[in-house]
């Protein structure tokens, strides 16, 4: 072997360790960060976990745009949904007055709140953009309480890393994470353009995440579960979709 | 005409002729990092339009502005069939959902694409690779220069010896579009359609002119960049395919007016 080869030799070997640990060392940290989500395994984890890794550095904080009330879609589209069962025909019939959103997992003080709970607390209101992953889009004006006013009221622990959510529908569930949970245009929607919820677009409550797709915004909400740990959800991936093949992080 | 010469003869006098001393059979075309970057934009690319087309069918419209769906009415149509009931097209029938993979994919070979260009870029400028093969040498670029290039092209004549070692003007335009303005242009609007993104850098989107516009153009220059691919591939093979590849792949080259492979 040659001294230039060894050298060559020697400097790819370094080069290749070094990559190797700087990828084992930045897994952890990213880790500790919370910066991986829970379905960066398989295949396309590696592009998964930079695509949440650089938006969790750079939008921890951002605001959702707003925008003028001239702009909110004229005919706004709801997409279709699985047909609602008999339990909530039932509760329809008598005006949603026995609608129940619980609150339960790693929270001081676990509660149930009822339609009337959550409209009379501090509202927010909001003109964002509501956008599917296949592509089309509507602006709608959204008013609801913040998640993160619940979520203090329950004494949310600090050791709960993500909030599940369940709607009636049996088949549809999703989580997101603190970052997104405690941001202030998260919301606990009951209002759209002035009036109540219409049931088509998710009345009479649906969580309303803005800088995430149509997908994060379950219909029809029953149940919100803190937690530190994804596993036990479904297949573990943090989401109806995302157990069905769909990324977990939607804000792309 | 050389027909009574043997064929190690001809060779001999065919590399003779070549203007440098190195032997023809072993001239440098490509840098290794030039061939590297090449195959995986490649394979980025190829994935980035199939899980890209797939994602279209779930929506086959587009439109301008901030907002646009099944209500409103788009500026292109595609006449495709869908892969959601909910997209009025026309055809009985709806395609399988293929979103779940197609979006994983789309994004990692977005990455892919992005970290190998800004490898490129460096390499680009630092090495030089921009200066001595793709930045026209001003003499180049008078209408006569770009007239001439044109009408040979026009005429798929081939390159003279010593022109078929570099790039020539309109190749060198080509490239710079390609690398400078298309492919920025496709980086800026996909990311201006990321819920995200947009949170955090509004100004991108509204320069666009809105999320759905970003849509329009994020398809429109696809349509470019495709249309780049199969110029590029048609002129490789009128060029002399496995003399290119062999270039492309082990970054050496024959002269193209000497030994027929």
């Amino acid at each position: 072997m040659s001294n230039i080869s060894r050298r060559k030799f020697i400097i790819t070997g370094l080069a290749v360790a070094g990559s190797a640990s700087g990828i084992a060392v930045a897994a952890k940290v990213a880790r500790h960060h919370g910066l991986i989500p829970p379905d960066a395994g398989g295949l396309y984890g590696p592009g998964e976990t930079l695509t949440y890794a650089a938006q969790r550095l750079l939008t921890r904080h951002s605001m959702a745009r707003e925008f003028p009330r001239s702009e909110i879609s004229k005919n706004p589209f709801a997409n279709e949904v699985d047909p609602l069962g008999e339990e909530f025909k039932r509760l329809q019939a008598t005006s949603f007055v026995n609608w129940q959103v619980t609150v339960d997992g790693m929270a001081a003080w676990p509660a149930s709140f009822s339609l009337a709970d959550l409209r009379s607390f501090p509202p927010s209101t909001q003109i964002t953009l509501n956008g599917c992953e296949e592509g089309w889009t509507y602006i709608a004006e959204w008013t609801g309480v913040p998640l993160s006013y619940v979520l203090d009221r329950v004494g949310a622990l600090p050791r709960a890393r993500y909030v599940v959510y369940r709607s009636i529908q049996s088949d549809w569930w999703e989580s997101i994470d603190m970052a997104d949970a405690l941001h202030p245009q998260t919301l606990l929607a009951h209002r759209m353009n002035g009036n109540e919820l219409p049931v088509p677009f998710g009345g009479p409550v649906r969580l309303r995440v803005p800088r995430q797709l149509g997908y994060k915004n379950v219909k029809y909400i029953t149940r919100l579960t803190l937690t530190d740990n994804l596993k036990p959800f479904g297949k573990g991936r943090g989401g109806a979709n995302a157990d069905g093949g769909y990324a977990w992080y939607a804000g792309i | 005409m050389n027909a009574s010469l043997p064929i190690a003869d001809r060779r001999a006098r065919d590399m003779s002729s070549s203007a440098t001393a190195v032997p023809a059979a072993h001239r440098k075309r490509h840098s290794a990092l030039v061939r590297v970057t090449h195959w995986i934009t490649m394979i980025a690319f190829i994935a980035l339009l199939v899980s890209g087309g797939e994602i279209v069918l779930s929506h086959p419209r587009f439109y301008w502005g901030e907002t646009g769906n099944v209500n409103m009415r788009p500026w292109l149509n595609l006449h495709l069939p869908s892969s959601r009931d909910t997209v009025p097209t026309g055809y009985g029938y709806v395609l399988p959902d293929q979103n779940g993979w197609s979006r994983y994919l789309h994004f990692q070979a977005a990455w892919l694409a992005v970290g190998t260009g800004l490898l490129y870029l460096l390499f680009g400028f630092f090495a030089g690779h921009f200066r001595r093969n793709l930045f026209p040498a001003a003499s180049d670029l008078s209408l006569k220069q770009l007239g001439g290039s044109l009408v040979r092209h026009l005429r798929f004549e081939r390159p003279d010896e010593e022109e078929a070692w570099s790039y020539n003007v309109l190749q060198q335009l080509t490239y710079l579009l390609v690398i400078f303005v298309l492919f920025p242009l496709m980086i800026w609007t996909g990311l201006a359609m990321s819920f995200g993104f947009a949170s955090e850098f509004p100004l991108a989107v509204r320069l666009l002119g809105g999320q759905q516009t970003a849509r329009s153009l994020h398809f429109l220059v696809t349509i470019l960049l495709v249309l780049f691919l199969l110029i590029h591939v048609l002129m490789v093979l009128v060029a002399g395919f496995r003399n290119r590849m062999r270039a492309m792949i082990t970054g050496r080259a024959t002269p193209p007016n000497g030994v027929k492979l």
